[in-house]
């Protein structure tokens, strides 16, 4: 017995040993540096208590940060769910071109952010842009939609939206297709519309997959920065800029680690209360199969 | 309710609709288009990039040019030994840890559980400037292994191997036991084989992951010696000293042509795969 428990953590060892290394230690120490200030040449780094986080309600950029991250937040989630669950119902049908068009809906999914970023820039591009000759033909104005700070965020939401909903229709796919088909003909048997039959069958029996996929766009609103790096670098004025990235620019590019470490705090708390939530919350209500 | 009429009201209710078939044909081209418009931009003279004529001539310069304009190749060679070498850590890795959770009763095995788990949630994605400073102190910074490091323990992995393995019938395990086969032979011979589907799911999820991140590659690594492809394109399509789009759309291609290959071959796989990773 006390030489299989040997046993076992020999095997655990390897990977124990690197996810405390990458994963727990710098969660712990990145809190223990947000009370410290940044080291800067042969100054140290020393205890400053709440100073981090007193900068941090003092920076308009942080604070834009958040309001923009919500309002993403906000759009892309329901946005991606309801559009997957369309495509999942849809391409579950017979349909013509049923092949395509779940081919069409999935692609966005295996591409690389930063290249979809690049074509997206270009559909977006002022004058030559696909977009904008679409808008010209129905005679609007011209607009610069990347560029101007009313709607670069609207823009870089649509582009995490159409990557996003296909890889959400995957999970709404497979929760279909395990579906029994007599569920459907007993429906039909009853006269029951297709509302109601959606209403009082599918989306209560597809709520697992809801809630699971749910917790993934959660997450994702707060990790997908990777387009802005392409489409807006944030701007124009900060009107698109996003907390990851925010947090990128403060440890990267102004190379402050130590108010860079008090955002990674924020985010690391939002993350865990969406574990929270999910643990307490909906695994309670939710009976999986 | 006569049988006539159950018939067809249970066709019109087991068709789509016209008006729904519209729609989702609507909606997939929509999804196509910006794609649609870089694979027109990227095989077509510069002067056509932005002029739909069905005669325009197909080319195949802008992919040469964007090759030659930037060190495509290493960045190709950089991403492909970055994800096989993360793929192969996170299987052995896994693995082992994921048959300790499955088949041992060990002391302080339901703690080492949740500690994996936490990656799911903090992954290191989010932890980029204590993994930098980590790096920079291992003297790493610049090279694939530090791109690496921080994902080869994939808590993904072990939990999706764990549950894998506890589906494993014990009689198994035990028949194997009886003929003398050691922990790690039966781990090789009767639970490997039989996670098989298992393990083609998570390769797919992870080459496509890695192949596609981003931002910690950006953030540690500064040469042509260890930069990614994303990195690498980003470079390239940021320098704005007059490329053109015809080569930027090139480039951009060029880089999710693996991929996007793979998936139009294997689109079964690839969409079982996600699924099967997907579903707890």
């Amino acid at each position: 017995m006390k030489q299989r428990s040997v046993h076992a953590w020999l095997m655990l060892l390897p990977a124990m040993l690197l996810l405390v290394a990458f994963t727990h230690w710098p969660a712990v120490s990145t809190f223990i540096d947000s009370f410290h200030s940044t080291p800067r040449g042969a100054r140290p780094s020393v205890w400053v208590g709440l100073e981090n986080y007193q900068v941090m309600t003092q920076d308009p950029v942080f604070w834009k940060a958040v309001r923009n991250n919500l309002i993403f937040a906000a759009a892309t989630i329901p946005a991606s769910i309801g559009l997957a669950l369309a495509m999942a119902l849809w391409v579950n049908e017979r349909m013509a071109g049923r092949a395509f068009l779940r081919m069409a809906y999935f692609t966005p999914t295996v591409l690389p952010m930063i290249a979809v970023a690049n074509i997206w820039l270009f559909f977006y591009t002022p004058q030559y842009g696909l977009l904008e000759r679409f808008t010209g033909m129905l005679g609007l104005p011209a607009h610069n939609w990347l560029g101007s700070p009313s709607t670069a965020l609207g823009a870089v939401t649509a582009v995490a939206i159409w990557k996003e909903a296909g890889f959400f229709m995957i999970f709404y796919l497979a929760a279909l297709q395990s579906l029994n088909p007599s569920l459907r003909e007993a429906a039909a048997i009853e006269g029951a519309s297709r509302g109601y039959f959606f209403r009082r069958v599918l989306w209560p029996l597809l709520m697992p997959t809801t809630l699971f996929v749910l917790i993934n766009a959660c997450i994702n609103a707060f990790r997908m920065v990777d387009h802005l790096f392409v489409l807006t670098r944030g701007g124009p004025d900060n009107a698109s800029i996003l907390l990851l990235y925010h947090l990128y620019e403060v440890g990267f590019s102004f190379w402050d680690t130590a108010y860079a470490s008090a955002i990674t705090v924020v985010l690391v708390l939002v993350l865990a209360a969406i574990a929270l939530f999910q643990f307490f919350v909906l695994d309670r209500r939710v009976h999986y199969k | 309710m006569s049988t006539a009429e159950t018939r067809t009201r249970r066709l019109v209710y087991n068709e789509p609709t016209l008006l729904d078939t519209l729609a989702a044909w609507l909606l997939a081209l929509l999804w196509i288009l910006p794609l649609a418009y870089a694979v027109w931009t990227a095989f077509h003279p510069s002067e056509y990039s932005t002029r739909f004529e069905l005669l325009a001539p197909l080319t195949l310069s802008n992919f040469s040019r964007a090759w030659e304009a930037a060190p495509f190749a290493r960045y190709f060679l950089n991403t492909a030994a970055l994800v096989v070498m993360i793929l192969a850590v996170q299987l052995v890795l896994a693995t082992l840890a994921a048959y300790a959770f499955a088949r041992y009763e060990f002391r302080g095995r339901n703690i080492a559980f949740a500690l994996v788990l936490v990656q799911l949630m903090v992954m290191p994605d989010i932890l980029v400037v204590e993994n930098y400073k980590t790096m920079a102190r291992l003297g790493l910074v610049d090279t694939l292994l530090a791109i690496g490091l921080p994902y080869f323990a994939s808590a993904f992995a072990i939990f999706l191997l764990r549950q894998t393995f506890l589906g494993v019938p014990k009689e198994l395990d035990e028949a194997a036991r009886v003929e003398g086969a050691g922990p790690l032979q039966i781990l090789w011979r009767v639970y490997m084989p039989l996670a098989r589907p298992v393990y083609t799911a998570f390769a797919l999820v992870s080459v496509s992951y890695h192949w596609n991140n981003f931002l910690w590659p950006l953030i540690v690594t500064n040469s042509v010696n260890a930069r990614p492809l994303t990195v690498g394109l980003q470079v390239f399509s940021s320098v704005d000293q007059g490329v053109d789009w015809s080569i930027i759309t090139a480039a951009t291609l060029m880089t999710s042509a693996p991929l996007l290959i793979a998936f139009l071959l294997f689109q079964r796989q690839f969409v079982q795969s996600f699924m099967r990773a997907g579903i707890k």
